[in-house]
């Protein structure tokens, strides 16, 4: 049993210290000027670079590879993780980082700066959605159960903004912060079906690497 | 020789009864893990051209970084030992360590803030206008990250070798006014070539396990290690058995070339000294070979420092009497200080009786079969240890707990096990070689004055011993500390180390917090640093 308990929309976020005119399409990201760096996940290691593989192949289907060949010379590199995707980015060595919708409401609200913003493709974005679930093996399943129904609850979801910045899954206490309600909400929502990228996950994450080691 | 047929015994079996808890703990995480799929299955992994692809570049990488961190740190060895007495010296010793005392992520974003696109080495060429020129992301990346990480610690144990030479060497070598090549060819080489094969075998290790650094300086998936294959396979794809048989892949093609680099000279005869270690040098006094000296040092001091510079500036603007009044950061603290001391102390101990049973193994005139599988075995567990993935380790302890409910409570016991069979390659190479010096020296005098046991643990050991002793310790307890790979697992509200809070920290955006937790893990380290370098009072 699983219950979601947050979600959010993979996305690009950029300096606007650093970059006048960003993307408006994974075309024109794909094709930008290569001095113009990013830094994403790798989707061996990490959700989000997961994500935007699977991002890409939503776009792209069969296309993936050669996009992902051409992307790769704006790539700066491949970080493990979010973390240190993010480090990267935050440190200036690069004017892209790959992240998510929400994340320029952690620099509005906590930083008060404008400077990192979210792109609204026109291609739509992939979503996220984060899950709690209660194993076979809990030790107390009827206290596990009332948990994962207290996530659905504005308790719970009251944290989910300003904590793990992210958006609720259900209604808050109080109305979100502007920061949320402002953030990038894309007109067309990808994702795949859970079995199906099960089924492919490993063929597709072989063919970007294949497509990432090509130049 | 000269040990009694009792002291014989205590120190063998404690060896074996080491060396059963090492291959122990490391088994029952195996075993666990391979409930789980069957191995034979996993052994696919041997057609796969993708795994020939990442091991090819594994081992170069690994091959190059130790070359370099080897190459570079003979120099700096040698003029350090060459200038005992400078102001600064002692912190430019306790320095050396400190960049293995971080977590590995806070070490590359130091790096990359100087050698990075926008770091300080491009800014200042920008400034005069000569472009951007370093492209640090690929191999040069790679290299420049991980001779950051060893060259020092290399340097280190060479160092640790020349300062055991005895000093009539240096004194006889000036007597005969032998050039400075000559004394490097009779005095200093012989020290320093038997040290190679462990030194190069122990950054060999580092690099060949490295992930973080692979990745974030790699610039892209060509640059991939067995290492991370073997996080894809247990984080990602939960597929316990490729796990288990990617590790054994790495630890098998390591051990190739760790058994290639035994192949190297032994050591020789260590030498006698009758004057206490009072480092003179009055062989090196000539006018020219200090200024190159003192350009290889300052050299080395500015490729030491300017990173660490750079996560004390970005340090010191964090919040820090904020952090250091958190609640969580002090429980945090006093966690990583004893899970720290904790796995240092194993460490210490389970060197010292390998090193004890191999020295009585090697007592014997005609050691047998058993004797001799013994020796070999804690030889190469010493190294080996170091290529079992934390994660593999942490994993199997986890799935072997979990059903019993006792993983909160043993979480931190694991962790320091963990911690403790990392750190063991380290303690073994700063301890073994002084402690072969120190019984070359000591054991006859023992043995005449009929001294055994804990009175000559007092009288003899200790005071010889307490120097490397305490080296040993500052180093497992530092490495300890900023080990994330072990804690990963069973972070959390229970567990909480420093690194785990600080990654905690970055991962909801407070880089800030991250930025001055960096810095109080760095100056924690160079506290530990400072007490293991701590000279004794002078005795009378």
């Amino acid at each position: 049993m699983f219950v979601p308990f947050d979600y959010g929309y993979f996305d690009i976020v950029y300096d606007s210290e650093s970059i006048s005119s960003p993307p408006k399409t994974l075309d024109e990201l794909i094709n930008g000027p290569k001095d113009e760096k990013i830094v994403i996940e790798d989707p061996r290691t990490s959700t989000p670079g997961l994500g935007m593989l699977l991002w890409m192949k939503a776009v792209y289907g069969d296309a993936a590879a050669e996009k992902w060949e051409v992307l790769s010379d704006r790539i700066l590199t491949v970080a493990p993780g979010w973390s240190e995707a993010y480090g990267l980015f935050t440190s200036g060595e690069a004017p892209m980082v790959l992240s998510y919708t929400t994340s320029p409401a952690y620099h509005q609200i906590a930083e008060e700066t404008e400077r990192y913003k979210a792109i609204d493709f026109e291609d739509g974005l992939y979503i996220q959605i984060e899950v709690a679930g209660m194993t076979e093996m809990a030790d107390d399943p009827a206290l596990a159960k009332s948990f994962l129904a207290f996530i659905l609850t504005p308790g719970f979801q009251d944290a989910i903004p300003t904590h793990n910045w992210m958006m609720p899954v259900a209604a808050t206490s109080e109305p979100l912060p502007d920061a949320f309600l402002n953030a990038v909400t894309p007109d067309k929502t990808l994702q795949f079906a859970p079995d199906v990228v099960a089924e492919n996950r490993r063929a597709w994450i072989d063919e970007w690497l294949n497509a990432m080691s090509a130049r | 020789m000269y040990l009694t047929t009792a002291e014989f015994r205590r120190s063998f079996y404690a060896g074996i009864l080491s060396l059963a808890a090492v291959i122990g703990f490391i088994a029952v995480a195996v075993f666990a893990l391979s409930g789980f799929g069957r191995l034979a299955d996993a052994a696919h992994v041997l057609n796969e051209p993708y795994v020939w692809r990442i091991l090819r570049f594994t081992l170069y990488q690994a091959f190059l970084s130790t070359l370099f961190s080897v190459v570079f740190a003979i120099p700096v060895a040698l003029a350090m030992a060459r200038r005992p007495h400078f102001p600064g010296r002692i912190w430019i010793v306790r320095l050396m360590a400190v960049p293995l005392g971080l977590p590995v992520l806070i070490g590359a974003l130091g790096i990359i803030g100087i050698w990075g696109r926008q770091g300080l080495f491009n800014d200042t060429l920008a400034l005069a206008e000569l472009g951007r020129p370093l492209q640090i992301y690929g191999l040069q990346g790679i290299l420049i990250a991980h001779v950051y990480f060893n060259l020092p610690l290399a340097a280190r144990l060479f160092l640790a070798g020349l300062e055991r030479v005895p000093q009539e060497y240096f004194k006889t070598a000036a007597m005969l006014s032998m050039p400075q090549r000559t004394v490097f060819r009779f005095v200093e080489w012989p020290v320093i070539a038997p040290l190679i094969p462990g030194v190069a075998g122990l950054v060999f290790m580092l690099c060949a396990t490295s992930f973080t650094l692979v990745l974030i300086l790699g610039g892209g998936p060509a640059a991939t290690t067995i290492e991370v294959a073997i996080y894809q396979a247990l984080r990602f794809d939960f597929d316990p058995a490729r796990a288990v048989a990617l590790s054994g892949i790495q630890i098998f093609v390591t051990a190739l070339v760790l058994a290639a680099l035994a192949l190297l000279p032994r050591a020789g005869d260590p030498g006698i000294s009758a004057s206490s270690d009072l480092n003179r040098r009055p062989d090196a006094a000539h006018r020219l070979s200090r200024g190159v000296d003192a350009m290889l040092i300052a050299l080395f001091v500015v490729w030491l420092i300017l990173p660490l510079a750079v996560i004390v500036m970005k340090g010191v603007s964090a919040d820090l009497l904020g952090l250091l009044t958190e609640p969580v950061f002090l429980r945090a603290t006093a966690t990583s200080l004893s899970i720290a001391f904790s796995a240092a102390l194993v460490s210490l101990a389970v060197a010292f009786s390998f090193i004890s049973a191999t020295h009585t193994i090697n007592t014997l005139k005609q050691p047998g079969a058993f004797e001799r599988g013994a020796a070999g075995s804690m030889s190469a567990m010493g190294s080996l240890v170091l290529l079992v993935p934390p994660i593999v380790l942490g994993t199997g302890w986890f799935l072997l707990l979990r059903p019993y409910g006792l993983s909160d409570a043993a979480a931190p016991a694991i962790v320091a096990g963990i911690n403790a069979l990392m750190a063991l390659p380290f303690v073994l190479r700063v301890l073994q070689p002084a402690v072969s010096v120190h019984r070359a020296r000591t054991a006859r005098l023992s043995a005449s004055l009929g001294l055994t046991g804990f009175a000559r643990l007092r009288i003899i050991d200790w005071p010889g011993l307490r120097k490397p002793v305490l080296t040993a310790l500052s180093f497992a307890m530092a490495l300890s500390l900023g080990d994330l790979g072990a804690v990963a697992l069973f972070g959390g509200d229970q567990l909480t180390t420093l690194p785990w809070l600080l990654y905690s920290r970055l991962g909801s955006y407070r880089t800030e917090d991250a930025n001055g937790l960096a810095l109080i893990l760095g100056a924690l380290c160079l506290v530990i640093m400072i007490a293991g370098t701590r000279t004794p009072a002078a005795r009378t």
